[in-house]
């Protein structure tokens, strides 16, 4: 009855805030009766790679609100106007509550209207058509498009499915379209992936330089955080690098806007004034470095052949094979202009040699500030004068002594034909002055997706990759996988499957018959999608589409499954700063929607040991102790093992006896239910064993995660990776922070891939004798290379691609929201107003924009949020109605695979 | 649901346009309209609309600015509204005024209601955006200012200034309406995401206040002294009605 001291003082809080927004008392007393039945939980943000931190309140099984959550240091409490609509995501009116499939008369018809079907009936026709392309083609016949925003658990879980059970290293994930280029960069540079500091970064640092990440819209709360550094620290200074002004431009110190793939220049010139100023940090570099660099010629990443290709795309198609090198090409990688030159490094991009100090000044020696300002020189309107002194401006600040220094990027460095390279440059540069791996000194890779690094790197489900960066390829780690996973030896397929595009490719190919959509929208997100989307409905393959809402990859299904959305589940996201965040299922999935776990743990049961291990083909496969193009028949080790050629994938994958015993119910769960677990009908912590399994990998291998229970902890906000006795790594590499590196090391560039490396010089391999490499950082040295397509008489302009603040990625959740819909109903073309009156046209118009491979029409925007140069146009991909990716380039990165979007040539007229 | 608006529109023009052909000239109309619009001064008017009397004095009612609207932004008030009945307004959080740069309803305007003198759709004034600090969610830290980046006007208009938020290490990017630049097109209002719009479009008088004339602000103003004073005689004192005089008169009893 009586009233207590804290509820006194809340009702007197509650009456002065009443007060000054003019609500009456009573009403607010209402609103917390109302609320007093609210049950609140601590989760993670759907949306970017920043993680921040939400609490999820639910009542009668809805959630009823969200709010940032005060303690995540991440955003304490705050949000960006995505986070604040986090509570009605799962609540969009089209929301997918029952399996379709394509059908007519009773049957699948992949011309058939889509139809409500039972899970039974969806898993039958799933599996038929599964069966039919594995038996006809193989495990690389099938394959699934995965992604950066799978929980830890999907992502092992269809790995593991993918890569133990059907034996197809076929699975990759979108995050290979956002940050591969920045894993080559990480393995190629420091030998493990993933950045060295933390957001904490940000407040220690005296410099932030922007290289192609629009922060301010992207990673909206880390640009709080900068922007309060900036207000907060005389010293403070922010460099926007980027092909247009965005709104980054408004507080930074210096706006450079350069012309496409120009960064490889600028980051040589920075090099280069480095070593001319005598600012090398020697003694660093001695001890921690060694100079590396590779081949030129390894084309652009698009097919080897023509075949497929339209007749307007066929001079950029060709380019592939052979370049005709400009004057600036030339001179950047010391040869004539006009040679020719044959692209003979395609299939090995990645190899790479080290050189000598004398080396690496030599590489960069072209790259004076009158060559490299006259080549990268963004903006028409600005003079050479102008632009030489920010140049300048930009080499003094890294050098500057005692100024600390970071380099954020996002996806400007990473969709990038050579963006791999522009990655290791970013280092080199940062290594060469000794300001890595330091509390505000370091080159920090800003991540997209909420998991792209917890789960697509992590996990590793790549094409190429197994859990902790071990990799297929790697016969010892391709030995540990099958032992922590209890599979015969030479169960795993030694050769890499197909990357994201190359799946699209496959796809037309006809050599991908079946796959399965996860987490993504890759008919969206996929660069020159016409062609994919022609191969989908038109050729002989059957596609299933996981689903919440009908984006385009669901329309382009053959079957549609309903999916469990984020607080439908549980789950864990790891963040851009190694955060390892988790969440309970707030709420039940809607209808007949199931979660992803259950999607692939109920698939599993469909096949036998007897149906997968025995003797499979794979065209191409060559590798020591296999067969040419087979994988063994391991069912007699197999036996041996204990293993029944009738036991069910499921049994031996997932509930096994390391899994199964993590018990359900768990009081962790704090009587929160289990969808998976219930769907599944099992006594199992179906997320708990996934994790524990996973974990095993990580664990003494550099990449240790904490035990699944502290990551529920009521005080714990996310730990960063590794975890070593309970306690996290703020910087690695760093002996102060990081106890991997070894004592009295200072610093450890620990990381254990691709550390023997052959020597020679600028122009090759000289002595093949390898030398081991342990504890050291490569600093490479990368030419700047020309833009494989520019703008020509015919198409005139640069286009780029992006997001927007207000929209993630294809929009199916926030185009479902309807504030958000309202504020950006549709993508503009952000064009410099002086483009549009030459081409007649004004603010609003409706203009058509066409490459050599599509055509989309949209309205003019010639002011508002990006400011463009003549020359060049902005398009947002996030609307389905302005399906950008039709015009866009699939040209990739050679080394790490990860398209370009931020470059192609094309014209734009009026409708 | 479009086809139904049309046509509801048709309707209420149409009738509207016939009252108007029958009361025009009639006084008493006149005088009904300025009567309700002092009585109701919220609405929002076309671009060019100049002060509220010059424009109710003006307008006939006669439609055709609403259907010139290539938007369907402008309406005519029905009976009963808080707008004068038949006059052209709209509703910024329904549909914004996106000034178009041909102004085709001042084209379309017969009478001059719509001012022929605004020459630049920038120039307009229907009204003035206005921030509600306390439910602005940019004024509490969160990342939104969507009203900054889809303003027409955007840094001139509207403008973000970065504060310091102090309860932790972010910046707050704080939206603020210019009202030299701000037209009052409400695009702002109708997208701004919080449930009771956070930014509005009202009447400037309503809320503008105005410094005295006598007081200039110190930074503001750029001022230097005067070098060939001209000196001369204060005309407008005079001492027959100085009061002092009178006050130290009267009642000499202290």
């Amino acid at each position: 009855m009586s009233i207590t001291r804290r509820e006194f003082l809340k009702s007197n809080i509650a009456a002065v805030t009443a007060t000054t927004v003019g609500i009456p008392v009573s009403q607010v007393v209402n609103a917390a009766e109302a609320e007093q039945d609210w049950q609140w939980d601590k989760s993670v943000c759907r949306f970017c790679g920043t993680g921040c931190g939400i609490m999820v309140a639910t009542k009668n099984g809805r959630i009823v609100a969200t709010k940032g959550d005060p303690d995540a240091p991440v955003n304490k409490g705050l949000n960006c106007i995505k986070g604040y609509f986090l509570g009605k995501i799962q609540y969009g009116k089209d929301r997918l509550t029952k399996p379709l499939m394509r059908m007519t008369d009773g049957q699948f018809d992949k011309k058939g209207n889509f139809q409500v079907v039972s899970w039974e009936r969806a898993f039958d026709e799933m599996e038929k058509q599964f069966r039919k392309a594995y038996g006809e083609k193989g495990p690389h016949g099938v394959s699934i498009f995965g992604s950066g925003q799978y929980t830890i658990q999907e992502g092992y879980a269809a790995a593991k499915l993918m890569k133990a059970g059907f034996r197809s290293n076929n699975i990759d994930p979108n995050a290979r379209h956002c940050m591969a280029s920045a894993v080559v960069g990480f393995i190629q540079t420091f030998g493990i992936d993933e950045p060295a500091g933390n957001y904490d970064d940000i407040e220690y640092t005296d410099t932030a330089v922007l290289w192609g990440a629009n922060m301010a819209e992207m990673h909206p709360i880390l640009w709080a955080r900068a922007s309060d550094r900036k207000l907060s620290h005389d010293k403070m200074k922010i460099v926007n690098l980027t092909t247009y002004s965005n709104m980054c431009s408004d507080i930074s110190d210096v706006e450079i806007i350069f012309k496409p793939n120009t960064d490889l220049a600028i980051q040589n010139y920075i090099a280069r004034e480095i070593i001319k100023r005598d600012a090398v940090d020697h003694d660093f570099v001695k001890k921690h470095c060694v100079f590396a660099t590779g081949p030129y010629d390894i084309g652009y990443g698009m097919r080897g052949t023509d075949k497929f290709a339209y007749a307007a795309e066929k001079d950029t198609q060709a380019k592939e094979r052979k370049v005709t090198l400009d004057a600036a090409e030339a001179i950047a990688q010391r040869r004539k202009p006009g040679e020719v030159v044959k692209q003979g490094n395609t299939k090995k991009p990645v190899k790479h040699w080290m050189i000598g100090f004398e080396d690496f000044k030599k590489g960069v020696e072209p790259y004076t500030l009158d060559f490299v300002a006259e080549l990268a020189k963004g903006d028409p309107d600005e003079s050479l004068a102008s632009f030489k002194k920010k140049l300048k401006q930009l080499a003094d600040l890294y050098i500057e002594k005692d100024r600390k220094v970071v380099s954020f990027w996002t996806m400007g460095f990473n969709q990038h034909q050579r963006g791999s390279w522009v990655n290791e440059q970013c280092y080199a540069n940062h290594l060469l002055l000794g300001k890595q791996s330091k509390p505000g000194d370091g080159a920090f890779s800003l991540t997209g997706q909420p998991s792209a690094c917890g789960t697509a790197r992590e996990v590793g489900t790549f094409a190429h990759r197994l859990p902790a960066d071990m990799v297929v390829m790697n016969p010892k780690h391709r030995a540990r996988s099958e032992k922590l996973w209890k599979l015969p030896a030479k169960t795993l397929n030694p050769k890499v499957g197909s990357h994201y595009t190359k799946l699209m490719r496959d796809l037309e190919d006809g050599k991908v018959k079946w796959a399965w959509i996860q987490v993504c929208n890759p008919f969206q997100n996929t660069a020159n999608a016409n062609h994919w989307i022609t191969a989908a409905r038109e050729m002989d393959n059957f596609i299933v589409c996981s689903e919440a809402y009908p984006g385009i990859s669901a329309k382009v299904a053959d079957l549609i499954l309903p999916v469990a959305m984020i607080y439908e589940k549980w789950g864990m996201y790891g963040n851009a700063e190694r955060r390892t965040q988790a969440w309970r299922e707030q709420v039940a999935p809607p209808g007949d929607a199931r979660t992803d776990v259950w999607t692939l743990l109920e698939f599993s049961k469909r096949f036998k040991l007897k149906d997968v291990w025995g003797e499979k083909k794979i065209p191409g496969l060559k590798s020591k102790g296999f067969k040419e193009g087979k994988l063994p028949d391991v069912l007699a080790d197999a036996g041996k093992m204990g293993y029944s050629p009738e036991d069910s994938l499921y049994k031996v994958l997932f509930e096994n006896d390391f899994t199964k015993q993590y018990k359900w119910p768990d009081a962790i769960a704090k009587g929160h239910a289990n969808s998976t677990v219930e769907d599944l009908g099992v006594d199992w912590f179906v997320e708990k064993g996934l994790f524990e399994e996973y974990a095993q990998f990580g664990r003494g291998h550099q990449h240790d995660l904490a035990q699944f229970d502290v990551y529920y902890d009521d005080k714990v906000r996310g730990l960063k990776w590794p975890v070593i006795d309970g306690k996290e790594t703020q910087w690695r590499f760093n002996e102060r922070w990081d106890p991997y590196c070894k004592a009295g090391s200072g610093f450890d560039f620990y990381g254990p891939a691709l550390k023997a490396l052959p020597s020679g010089d600028l122009d090759g391999v000289k002595n093949k004798n390898k030398t081991k490499l342990a504890g050291k950082a490569k600093i490479f040295f990368r030419p700047y290379a020309a833009p494989v397509e520019q703008p020509d008489t015919n198409y005139d302009m640069w286009m780029t691609t992006g997001r927007v603040l207000e929209h993630w990625h294809s929009g199916t959740m926030t185009r479902r929201v309807e504030e958000l819909h309202r504020a950006v109903p549709a993508a503009q073309i952000f064009m410099n107003p002086d483009d549009a009156d030459k081409r007649g046209l004004a603010r609003n118009d409706l203009a058509w924009v066409e490459s050599r491979r599509g055509k989309i029409k949209a309205r003019i925007e010639t002011q508002g949020r990006n400011r463009m140069p003549k020359g060049t146009i902005f398009v947002p991909w996030f609307d389905e109605g302005v399906f950008i990716n039709k015009v866009t380039l699939d040209a990739t990165c050679p080394m790490s695979k990860e398209t370009d979007f931020k470059k192609c040539a094309v014209k734009v007229y009026k409708v | 649901m479009t086809t139904n608006r049309k046509s509801r529109r048709e309707f209420l023009l149409k009738t509207l346009q016939g009252s108007a052909l029958t009361a025009t000239g009639a006084l008493g109309w006149f005088y009904l309209i300025q009567q309700q619009a002092q009585a109701s001064p919220h609405a929002v008017r076309p671009p060019g609309a100049e002060s509220r009397e010059e424009f109710y004095a003006r307008c006939i009612k006669c439609g055709q600015c609403v259907q010139a609207c290539p938007f369907d932004t402008l309406d005519l008030a029905e009976a009963g509204s808080y707008v004068p009945v038949g006059t052209p307004y709209f509703v910024p959080r329904q549909t914004p005024c996106y000034l178009c740069p041909d102004i085709p309803c001042q084209e379309a305007c017969p009478t001059g209601a719509i001012s022929e003198t605004l020459e630049k759709i920038e120039d307009s004034r229907m009204g003035l955006a206005v921030i509600d600090i306390e439910n602005c969610l940019s004024w509490q830290g969160l990342r939104c200012e969507i009203c900054y980046r889809e303003c027409p006007l955007k840094d001139t208009a509207i403008s973000v200034e970065h504060q310091p938020r102090r309860l932790s290490k972010h910046a707050m990017l704080v939206p603020l309406v210019h009202s030299d630049a701000c037209t009052g097109c409400g695009i702002c209002e109708k997208v701004c995401p919080t449930q009771q719009a956070a930014i509005r479009i009202v009447p400037p008088e309503l809320v503008q206040g105005e410094i005295g004339e006598h007081y200039r602000l110190g930074w503001k103003s750029e001022t230097s002294i005067t070098q060939d004073f001209k000196s001369s005689t204060d005309q407008s004192a005079k001492d027959s009605e100085n009061p002092a005089l009178d006050y130290l008169n009267q009642d000499n009893e202290l």
